[in-house]
């Protein structure tokens, strides 16, 4: 096999992404076809499901505002040549940071004093959890790889311990915090279109969907549009060149990890304050690793990343309301298609991209004048 | 006296969690002085659990399942291979992707083949299960409780994977250190321009590495499913996998080191079970998920050279291109 081949640059972020999607989305037919249900029939129930109804949309957007939160984490580290499997604990973690501000200030400041302090506190947190495998890794040369695993387990184990044994509400059982104050909800979608005139059935969608698509113009003017995103990304694909550049790259490395693991952290924004009203039990519920997905079927790059948590959360959603209507379906259904989107859009990228070439060379060298 | 039968309890609770990690661990090891990241024993594992558990029920055969573990811990492996050796995928996202992929494949499967919600059946027939082996007198052995609640509990009394695991160790050593093929192993992971300029295939020796991962990896499934339990649940690795994975770099990729490891991992787990709001003299209740925590804390001091120092094999999560 020779160097992987070469893709018009519009093949390779629109075709190959959607053609490494379809041969995700065929495997997934053959599974549902091999648990006795009908492919297609699965297919237009997971679609009514997810974006027929007015409350399907918004639990789509919902889930996606939860996706571009972790998807954008996953690709700000991947600019800088590092790979973040740790925005489980980050999310984690960092909805503790908006949760406890929740929980300090619902009661008794107004929605537009908890807001701020709440997404400093969850990005805050979230930043704090990354910097240490950042550290790690830019000075003891720890690969940030595994060190962000076993932060997912020290989060996992610190969260545990402290809604068990600290934060719980007295006198019950199930180890989750009181409810927020009123001043700690998100305003919800519906109640904001209400006011604007427009009739919007009531779902989980809420503010944090407009603050999700803030951080992606972030994210896109902060890689591409200043000097540190160029040095992010020179870092990221060549640390001879930018040392020769005059560019640190344990500080990218460190820098990097803050802003992935501060965007992780904004998960809690959506999750509690806009849904949960309470701090509980594995909250982020797999999201973290779903960003990895959503970054690579977005090709890291904050439109697309918008894009693929849309599709993830029409997944997450048409999913849900798949497993009501097929009995022999249930939502662990989502998870293989999710985890056959890594694969085909990950892992297996280059399986498809040789034989588009091949294409793509034969369409483009035909207008050409030979010589 | 109570307190040693406690220890000699504690110790053989050990010795049945280290199994499926002293396992994992072994086949990461194969995996890993290849050159190729394992990050997939957890999909590996768990997938291997449910084929396990659900050709178990349907046979009858313990054995049978244990095969079909094997079999399925070998694709799950093949496809890694597919993506990270032939194709030069991320070898990370590869096996993050088994991890996912089989989280959710093994649920459906069963809810679609036993409709028990995601389960495989109860495996209530002996001939199901690897159950646990007594050695002969060791009721009488029980009567002398100094050196026979040792024999009695910590060396009798386990089923045929933990032996086999305990095996397995030096067997494992014997093959890296003093048999052809683990030379190449232990070159092409630091070196494969070298192995291949010796005229050695270097795809061959990381798909050899990788299906030997995929078949410990089986057995540890198995061990989980019909050993250890009596059936597949959902997600039943519970992250063993990444345990595994930790106590490999713990004992910096070989073998006796990493069993070692893997005995210490285990023992902060039967440690913490044992605690469960115990209060120590001095020091009152330890909360068990500090304990349980151990292990992934340790592991990132170790990567952070404060303990030791870990080095991974040179070539680790490189795809090999031949013109380079």
């Amino acid at each position: 096999m020779s160097a992987p081949a070469k893709l018009p640059r519009w093949a390779e972020l629109a075709v190959l992404p959607l053609v490494n999607l379809l041969a995700a989305l065929v495997l997934s037919a053959v599974v549902v076809k091999l648990v006795g249900e009908s492919p297609w029939a699965a297919g237009k129930l997971l679609l009514a499901g997810a974006l027929g109804t007015q409350e399907g949309i918004g639990y789509t957007l919902y889930y996606a505002t939860n996706f571009m939160f972790t998807g954008l984490a996953v690709a700000v580290a991947y600019h800088a040549g590092l790979f973040n499997i740790g925005g489980e604990g980050q999310a984690y973690i960092g909805g503790l940071g908006s949760g406890l501000v929740a929980l300090w200030l619902g009661a008794r400041a107004p929605f537009l004093v908890v807001l701020p302090v709440a997404v400093l506190a969850g990005a805050a947190f979230g930043a704090a959890w990354a910097f240490i495998p950042a550290w790690l890794q830019a000075r003891r040369g720890s690969h940030i790889v595994i060190t962000t695993i076993m932060f997912n387990f020290i989060a996992a184990a610190l969260m545990t311990y402290l809604l068990v044994n600290v934060l719980i509400r007295p006198g019950q059982q199930s180890p989750e915090t009181r409810e927020f104050g009123p001043g700690a909800f998100m305003p919800l979608a519906s109640d904001l279109l209400a006011k604007m005139g427009i009739n919007f059935s009531a779902s989980p969608l809420n503010f944090a969907f407009v603050l999700a698509l803030g951080a992606a113009a972030l994210v896109w003017v902060l890689v591409w549009r200043t000097r540190w995103g160029y040095a992010l990304r020179v870092a990221g694909q060549n640390q001879a060149a930018a040392v020769y550049a005059g560019i640190s790259p344990s500080r990218i490395i460190v820098q990097s990890m803050l802003l992935s693991g501060a965007l992780a952290g904004c998960l809690g924004l959506n999750e509690l304050l806009g849904l949960q009203h309470r701090i509980l039990i594995d909250f982020p519920g797999g999201a973290g690793f779903v960003g990895i997905a959503v970054a690579l079927m977005g090709r890291n790059h904050p439109l697309g990343i918008f894009l693929a948590a849309v599709l993830f959360g029409a997944l997450a959603q048409g999913g849900s309301q798949l497993s009501f209507d097929m009995p022999e379906i249930n939502r662990d259904m989502v998870v293989v298609i999710q985890g056959l989107v890594i694969l085909f859009c990950g892992a297996l990228e280059n399986v498809f991209r040789t034989p588009l070439a091949v294409v793509f060379a034969r369409f483009a060298k035909k207008p050409e004048p030979a010589d | 006296m109570e307190t040693y039968t406690i220890i000699v309890l504690l110790l053989a609770a050990t010795i049945r969690v280290a199994t499926p990690l002293v396992l994992a661990a072994l086949a990461g090891m194969f995996s890993e002085r290849s050159g190729v990241v394992a990050l997939g024993l957890e999909g590996m594992m768990l997938g291997a659990a449910f084929a396990s558990a659900s050709v178990s029920a349907v046979t009858g055969s313990a054995w049978l399942g244990l095969g079909a573990g094997m079999a399925t811990g070998v694709a799950l492996a093949l496809l890694i291979g597919f993506a990270a050796i032939t194709h030069r995928g991320n070898q990370v996202v590869a096996g993050m992707a088994v991890n996912i992929m089989v989280a959710g494949l093994g649920p459906t499967l069963a809810l679609a083949w036993f409709n028990l919600g995601g389960q495989t059946p109860q495996l209530d027939q002996p001939a199901q299960r690897f159950l646990g082996l007594a050695w002969p007198w060791t009721a009488a052995a029980r009567e002398h409780p100094l050196p026979g609640l040792l024999y009695a509990e910590l060396l009798s009394g386990h089923n045929l994977v933990v032996y086999l695991a305990a095996a397995l160790v030096p067997a494992s050593a014997w093959v890296l250190y003093r048999t052809r093929f683990g030379l190449r192993l232990r070159a092409v992971g630091e070196n494969p321009q070298a192995v291949d300029t010796a005229g050695i295939s270097v795809n061959a020796l990381r798909y050899q590495a990788v299906v030997i991962c995929g078949a410990l990896c089986g057995v540890a499934g198995a061990y989980l499913s019909t050993a250890a339990s009596a059936g597949f649940t959902r997600d039943m690795t519970a992250g063993k996998g990444y345990l595994a994975l930790a106590a490999l770099i713990f004992g910096k990729w070989r073998p006796v080191p990493t069993l070692g490891a893997c005995l210490l991992f285990a023992f902060t787990d039967a440690l913490a079970t044992r605690l469960q709001g115990v209060a120590l003299p001095f020091v009152g209740v330890i909360p068990v998920q500090f304990i349980l925590a151990l292990p992934y804390v340790l592991t990132v001091l170790l990567l952070a050279g404060f303990v030791g120092k870990a080095v991974a094999p040179a070539a680790i999560g490189v795809p090999y291109a031949k013109e380079k």
